[in-house]
């Protein structure tokens, strides 16, 4: 790898991490959308920006995008206020429009923007060695790579300040209210924070891509633990994997490295979403199958205890008859018996024939009784 | 104008093909916004890039039916991630709408950067799939667009009354013995299949603006379903002909900006001015209350009452 490569790997893990942190509460507070909605109307931030002040390097530019973000986050508010239209529907209104605006306005002026929209939306990362901050002579490194250290730092400020009071107005913020500081200013602060992220990382990768850092980490990081202490910096290790994951894909096929990242963040995802040890499709599936075996087995004392002694025992109590009597299928009747003589509460007697143990009659009589 | 539309065969084909777009989109959407869904069509729009891809990548053609094949399965198979997500209860529905969006299309320029090291030229490029590219609609695509808004038409008509029980009341819907699983994935499938039949025309961000906007539009001026439908269809079609005719007035002016920023200026009015539920009404009606409440001789209501 050239020293272009590992400052490219470096910006990829911290332009990552920095989107997970607010990714957190946005999959928390139920707004992952808005990073949708967010990522794509700061377009027009940029372009009104631009317009004013002619540089696309001035930071002007990035403030005007932050602010767009949060105007666009009003916007919805406001229309949903009216109670015309669902949220749902008021944030599907307002990006799209706000975005064709900046479209139209980019292209009606394309002979004096150099905005490239392919750029805007999917980051051009691999250029970002090339952009440096020279400082009286000294090479400081890529210029990218500063700004997002800087954004990192101001949400880790943020989050680690605010903390207490972003944990109550997530999870209650009639208490929240309650206690004397406006959930809506906190919102209103934290939006601003996820706009300026999201043009941050924008840079990067892009805006739709934004949203996969933003969001597939911390919900990869939400199926392994309930502790908000211990989502944080999970989100930001499985954010950083996924970038290192993604940047090697892509050199190894020499494709998109912002489509590789969101591509192995989606991987990092589904590997959780299959694999978690609780919330785990796999393990609950296997839960599941293991509960209706259990529930089988209970079945199966209960009735061997009800024809115990009876005149029919010698009828019902075989291993042949259950599938007739209880409707389970052939196989399923037999895994029932080999469980439940394998834990002691059954005995073989004789071919089909089935007894109950001392240990099997007891357990059916509590199951009976509880 | 008119004259220039109905002369000039180009814009003639353009202009009927958006049209058809807005209409079937802005019909299906019904659906969607009134189950809550109206980001659906956003996240299943970005999820169909991988399929186009990888349709174009098998079969080497870039004709519509083909890439909108693919499209529809790559939408679909996005709905199912979207259901297997949320499955478990643990992770809210956008975020898996979001995770869905964003993978999906993040793989699909993953292929589509693939493809195009390989090839060498710029094939299906990607601003096509982005901002679409009304200007190459041919007239068979528009054959096509209406054809797939037929069986979509027909497909609603038959499963009219499922389809309302679903939008309004799917508890309902299930005590009543309607299987609303398949139901469900039927109604998301008309969905998908509206959605993509139209990338390749306005492109991926304007056609999930063409599901929600002339249905959130329509549903200011109706209480009924079957009107709201049909509005918000006759709503999106003429978002897409007059998108269409103004995007042809100058040159640098894309179909699918102006399109959405039409069908966005309806929403605006209809909120403005729908006569029962618009806010300009509801303002004349709170001064009506509040000037008889005067005139009562009434003072300010108590504290913490609201001017019914």
């Amino acid at each position: 790898m050239t020293s272009q490569d590992w400052e490219v790997l470096v910006l990829a893990v911290v332009v990552a991490v920095t989107c997970a942190l607010p990714g957190v509460y946005l999959v928390l507070r139920r707004m992952a959308l808005l990073s949708d909605a967010i990522s794509h109307s700061i377009l027009l931030g940029i372009v009104l920006a631009f317009f004013w002040v002619r540089d696309l390097n001035s930071p002007v530019l990035v403030l005007a995008a932050g602010a767009t973000g949060v105007l666009m986050v009003a916007m919805v508010e406001a229309l949903h206020r009216t109670r015309l239209v669902k949220e749902d529907a008021a944030i599907a209104l307002v990006f799209p429009a706000l975005f064709s605006l900046a479209v139209l306005l980019i292209s009606r002026h394309a002979g004096d923007v150099h905005l490239d929209v392919d750029a805007v939306l999917l980051g051009e990362i691999a250029f970002a060695p090339f952009r440096r901050w020279v400082v009286g002579g000294i090479d400081l490194g890529p210029r990218a790579l500063w700004m997002m250290l800087g954004i990192l730092a101001a949400n880790l400020l943020f989050l680690l300040s605010l903390h207490k009071e972003m944990k109550v107005a997530t999870f209650d913020a009639g208490l929240a209210a309650a206690m004397g500081f406006s959930p809506v200013l906190l919102h209103y602060a934290f939006m601003s924070l996820v706009s300026v992220t999201a043009v941050g990382a924008f840079d990067a990768v892009g805006s739709i891509l934004v949203v996969a850092l933003m969001i597939a980490p911390p919900a990869a990081a939400r199926l392994l633990t309930d502790r908000l202490g211990l989502l944080l910096p999970l989100a930001a290790g499985i954010a950083a994997g996924s970038a290192a994951l993604g940047f090697f894909g892509a050199i190894l096929l020499d494709a998109s490295i912002a489509g590789s990242m969101a591509s192995a963040a989606g991987l990092v995802f589904a590997g959780v979403l299959l694999g978690a040890p609780e919330r785990g499709i796999v393990a609950e599936v296997r839960r599941r199958r293991e509960q209706r075996l259990e529930f089988a087995v209970r079945m199966l004392l209960i009735h061997l205890l009800n024809h115990e002694g009876g005149p029919r025992e010698a009828e019902e109590n075989r291993a042949d008859h259950l599938a007739g009597h209880l409707r389970w299928s052939r196989d399923f009747a037999r895994r029932v018996v080999r469980r439940a003589v394998r834990e002691g509460q059954l005995e073989r007697r004789g071919g089909e024939g089935l007894a109950l143990t001392p240990l099997g009659r007891e357990v059916a009589r509590h199951v009976m009784t509880r | 104008m008119l004259a220039e539309f109905l002369s000039d065969y180009t814009l003639r084909v353009v202009a009927l093909g958006a049209g058809a777009l807005g209409a079937l989109a802005g019909a299906m959407g019904c659906f969607a916004v009134l189950r809550r869904q109206s980001l659906l069509g956003d996240a299943i729009a970005h999820a169909a890039l991988p399929g186009i891809v990888l349709a174009f990548m098998l079969t080497g053609l870039r004709t519509t039916p083909v890439l909108v094949l693919g499209a529809a399965l790559a939408g679909w198979l996005g709905t199912l991630a979207i259901l297997a997500i949320v499955r478990g209860g643990r992770l809210p529905e956008d975020t898996a709408l979001g995770i869905v969006l964003s993978v999906f299309f993040g793989f699909g320029l993953v292929l589509l950067t693939f493809v195009q090291q390989r090839a060498g030229a710029a094939q299906a490029g990607l601003d096509t799939f982005l901002f679409g590219q009304a200007a190459t609609l041919l007239a068979a695509d528009v054959v096509f667009i209406a054809a797939t808004g037929l069986v979509c038409a027909l497909v609603t008509m038959l499963f009219w009354k499922e389809f309302k029980l679903l939008a309004f009341d799917a508890d309902y819907a299930l005590t009543v013995g309607v299987p609303v699983r398949r139901i469900d994935l039927l109604l998301t499938g008309l969905l998908v299949l509206a959605i993509v039949v139209g990338l390749q025309t306005v492109g991926v961000v304007l056609m999930s603006a063409l599901v929600v906007a002339p249905a959130a539009a329509a549903r200011q001026w109706t209480d009924g379903l079957g009107a709201m439908v049909l509005l918000a269809g006759l709503l999106g079609g003429i978002s897409g002909m007059a998108g269409a005719a103004i995007s042809a007035t100058g040159s640098g002016i894309p179909t699918g900006p102006v399109v959405v920023l039409v069908a966005s200026a309806i929403v605006a009015f209809s909120l403005a001015l729908s006569p029962r539920r618009g806010l300009l009404a509801e303002a004349l009606r709170r001064a009506r209350l509040r000037r008889r409440h005067r005139e009562a001789g009434g003072g300010r209501p108590p504290v913490g009452e609201e001017v019914p």
